[in-house]
């Protein structure tokens, strides 16, 4: 970051940076806990290849972040040292991954919000978010593939697979609308460039999701009340839990090397 | 013929020889000049001294063998001497497998892995098995062994395959 940028704006930078990477870092820790366990063994390798593509998109941001951090913190120090409440993810991503139906849902909502929200940031007045996003947006489009497919091949395949599909989209869509809901820092940092891509944002969103759960013979959420929180650092009790796994090792032993 | 240090320095062309035989970690047959990963390679003045800098691209975010690859730059460089180096880098433009050279096609095609096929030919013609040439051939997975391959089966001689992803 060049010197002469003033500080807030230094700072909301960074705040904004940390959400994009904290959504990467969660989800692929909560896609790593498949590992193992996947319904099959090419969609055990689908979801921690994805995991890791998201890890290391969370790497690349999280490099950012540390640089414009006033404190001063390494990539390192900020995904194993904050608590859950300087965490700047959605909520979402932190839901836990309960059956494949829950998290194949989790993941379409994201990869639809994730393709579009990296779209926009192409044009963003900040190099770093640009490259990050160009390199980002070729991988999110392989994820969008990969879990609209099979939101598609469950909704409209047994009679169980329909029950359980339609249930993970209705249990998760109240944690969709921060995805696409600007808060005063998503506004502050993206008025000025995005004015019209960040109102259409919503409305891009819906009719992605709308389109593949109308093929996959899915009905559609009505409800309009959203939760909120995650963003400004009020989560859920999931999160401390992944949290108190992923950060184990450098907190029980801090000088732990590679 | 020895008249000092600046002289023996190796040129450009001669590094990206030595990084020509740097090979992929994962895909052995093909080095990462092959792949596209080396974008530059140039002479920099540093405190008075000549500094290589190297450049290079990740090809997936999260590819854990790009540490590998830095690794095995740093050594490639040190065993043939050089001690004033910089391996940086670079995001943008995002790699893509058209900067693949021909002769990494031809052995990755060799090797059994499906090579990847042009980008603005896309997804619409099928991916011919590397082993019996045949068309017939089905995706079995978007995600293979590594995040640069996807997972084929020929519906002709029944094996197996890796295909490089168009990316």
């Amino acid at each position: 970051m060049s010197p002469q940028t003033p500080a807030p704006q230094k700072q909301q930078s960074f705040e904004y940076v940390l959400r994009l990477g904290d959504n990467c870092l969660i989800l692929s820790q909560r896609l790593g806990e498949w590992c193992g366990h996947g319904p099959e063994l090419e969609e055990d390798m689908a979801l921690t290849n994805i995991a890791l593509d998201l890890n290391g998109q969370a790497q690349n941001w999280l490099e950012y972040a540390a640089e414009l951090d006033d404190q001063k913190r390494t990539p390192d120090m900020l995904a194993f040292q904050r608590d859950a409440g300087e965490f700047r993810n959605c909520l979402l991503v932190e839901h836990p991954n309960q059956d494949f139906a829950y998290t194949m849902a989790r993941q379409f909502y994201f990869d639809t919000w994730h393709n579009l929200m990296l779209n926009e940031l192409l044009d963003s007045s900040d190099q770093r978010i640009r490259e990050i996003s160009e390199k980002s947006l070729k991988e999110a489009r392989y994820h969008l593939r990969h879990s609209s497919g099979w939101v598609i091949r469950l909704g409209d395949g047994t009679d169980e697979s329909r029950r359980r599909m339609q249930a993970a989209i209705d249990d998760l869509w109240p944690y969709t609308g921060e995805l696409y809901t600007a808060d005063q820092l998503d506004a502050a940092i993206l008025a000025e460039p995005f004015e019209p891509g960040l109102s259409q944002l919503k409305t891009a969103w819906l009719t992605g999701v709308q389109s593949v759960l109308t093929e996959a013979t899915l009905q559609i959420p009505n409800s309009e009340w959203m939760q909120t929180g995650g963003k400004q650092g009020v989560h859920t009790e999931a999160l401390g839990y992944l949290l108190a796994e992923m950060q184990f090792l450098p907190r029980a032993y801090p000088q732990a090397q590679w | 013929m020895v008249t000092g240090m600046q002289t023996n320095l190796p040129s450009v062309k001669e590094v990206w020889n030595w990084l020509d035989a740097v090979a992929d970690p994962e895909v052995p047959v093909v080095s990462i000049v092959d792949l596209g990963m080396v974008r530059n390679v140039r002479w920099i003045e540093e405190d008075g001294d000549q500094t290589l800098v190297v450049t290079i691209t990740p090809t997936y975010s999260g590819c854990p063998a790009t540490a590998v690859i830095k690794e095995d730059i740093r050594q490639a460089l040190q065993q043939r001497g050089l001690s004033r180096f910089q391996i940086e880098t670079r995001l943008s433009p995002a790699w893509t497998t058209d900067w693949m050279t021909e002769r990494g096609r031809h052995r990755l095609l060799e090797y059994g892995i499906a090579p990847p096929e042009p980008r603005e030919q896309g997804s619409a013609k099928p991916v011919p098995c590397p082993r019996c040439g045949s068309a017939d051939t089905r995706l079995v997975s978007q995600f293979g062994s590594t995040p640069c391959k996807a997972f084929y089966i020929c519906n002709s001689c029944l094996e197996p395959f890796d295909h490089f992803k168009c990316h």
